[in-house]
């Protein structure tokens, strides 16, 4: 039974018709990565799956919560689905732990003690646990990153989402943060992310997605599909990748 | 013959002069949160285009940022009695700063609240804020955090503004003055002292409102 299920997903922005009809099945404990080139459409199904982008035609369903040609309980999906953002997004004014203890509290409910609790569980997990007190801008780019992870699983989130999540950082920050993910991974949080980082992908995922024109166009095992591509399209997209 | 400045005649009435200042704060102090508190209504409305209350604020705020404050004020105390609305100088002098303010802090909260980035927004959909939510916790501190200085500077052109409330005769420092100089004739020092004392009450308004922003919108006190 799968966590993730989409069937006949359809996206427009005005005339540009950017998903044309996806199916995509994702289990429990899945790490998809999403690939493909700028314009391809994998950023929009990304945002799709937890709302973000508005779905005109198709059924997303969420472990059980589904919405059909977009419309259904938005937040009940929403609460289901984590996500984290190239820029991290955190919010400015608040610290560290605040931005962990927001959503538990406003949205959940949660005792302000307990929430705190989550959040210093949540920071110690991401390896920020003496961080708690710190305001965004007092932190560096991959220790952002790193509570904005914290922010994300604070929720308990079902799956989480990661949308080019290493992009913005420093080379020498990126590694810290895919060490985290790598971690989520193994301990079997589904994640469903579109990345540039092939070689992440090939070592931590166990399918990937390779987008084009707003159609799936090949999938399948990570090492296998790198090793041989099926598609003209899809072995060009690999070998741009792997000579830059 | 040089002129003889003489400043006693001004300070035997110093209690006038407090008392006047003491009143042109409270007006101030009042005027300025009910008119931050309207200015954020309106924003709101703007921003969302909560429908027809953005069009509404809209009126208001160009018929207020285009007329002049005495008017407005006459427009109150003169002119709403013909419709059986009356009330006090003070009543008057009150709403009239409310009002004013009102719609210069409805422009410049909306400005914040739009300058808000996309992504912030996107998070807190993300994890399941609702659109009150959202305002109340992500949107409104940060945006008032950056538009803090300008509402401080328009708190403080309201406070000087409300020297024209003397014209109705609500009896604050201008009003104050007004009657100190007709009774002693002496026009400079009178409104010397006078202006030396609005200056430092803007002053005063001034460091009160930054700390004020330190410890409540910014949150960086530390």
């Amino acid at each position: 039974m799968s966590l993730v299920k989409i069937a006949g997903l359809h996206k427009h922005f005005g005339t540009n018709h950017v998903l044309k009809g996806i199916d995509l099945d994702v289990a429990q404990g899945d790490v998809v990565a999403l690939i493909g080139r700028s314009g391809s459409g994998k950023s929009t199904l990304l945002r799709a799956i937890n709302g973000l982008e508005t779905i005109d035609k198709g059924e997303l369903v969420v472990d059980g919560t589904a919405l059909h040609d977009g419309k259904g309980d938005m937040r009940a999906l929403r609460q289901k689905v984590g996500m984290v953002f190239q820029q991290f997004n955190l919010f400015p004014l608040l610290t560290a732990g605040q931005n962990v203890m927001l959503a538990p509290t406003v949205v959940k409910g949660t005792p302000k003690k307990e929430a705190e609790d989550i959040a210093k569980e949540m920071l110690f997990k991401v390896g920020l646990a003496d961080k708690f007190d710190s305001f965004p801008d007092q932190l560096s780019g991959g220790q952002q990153q790193r509570v904005a992870i914290a922010r994300a699983l604070a929720m308990q989130p079902k799956v989480m989402l990661c949308d080019e999540i290493t992009s913005a950082l420093d080379p020498e920050l990126v590694s810290e943060v895919l060490a985290v993910v790598r971690q989520l991974a193994t301990e079997g949080m589904t994640l469903i992310m579109v990345t540039h980082e092939m070689r992440f992908a090939r070592d931590v995922g166990n399918k990937l997605i390779f987008m084009h024109h707003g159609r799936i166009h090949e999938s399948g095992d990570p090492k296998t599909v790198f090793a041989d591509p099926q598609t003209p399209e899809l072995a060009n997209f690999v070998g741009a990748v792997q000579a830059a | 013959m040089a002129y003889q400045f003489e400043f006693a005649p001004v300070f035997e009435h110093v209690d006038l002069l407090l008392a006047g200042a003491g009143f042109t704060l409270a007006l101030t102090a009042v005027g300025a949160v009910l008119g931050i508190g309207l200015g954020i209504i309106g924003a709101i409305c703007r921003a969302w285009k909560l429908k027809p209350f953005d069009w509404l604020f809209g009126i208001y705020v160009e018929v207020i940022r285009n007329t002049p404050f005495l008017v407005q004020l006459f427009f109150i105390f003169f002119g709403l009695p013909s419709l059986g609305i009356r009330m006090t100088e003070w009543h008057a002098a009150v709403l009239a700063m409310v009002i004013n303010l009102g719609a210069y802090s409805t422009e410049i909260i909306r400005a914040g609240i739009q300058a808000t980035p996309r992504g912030q927004i996107e998070a807190a959909q993300s994890l399941a804020l609702s659109r009150a939510q959202i305002f109340r916790h992500v949107v409104l501190r940060p945006a008032l955090a950056k538009v803090w200085p300008a509402l401080t500077s328009q708190v403080i052109i309201v406070m000087l503004g409300s020297a024209v409330c003397s014209q109705i005769a609500t009896e604050e420092l201008t009003f104050a003055a007004n009657f100190i100089q007709s009774r002693n004739f002496r026009a400079f020092e009178t409104y010397f002292v006078t202006t030396a004392m609005y200056f430092l009450m803007a002053l005063l308004i001034r460091q009160l409102l930054i700390q004020i922003g330190h410890r409540f919108v910014t949150g960086r006190a530390r």
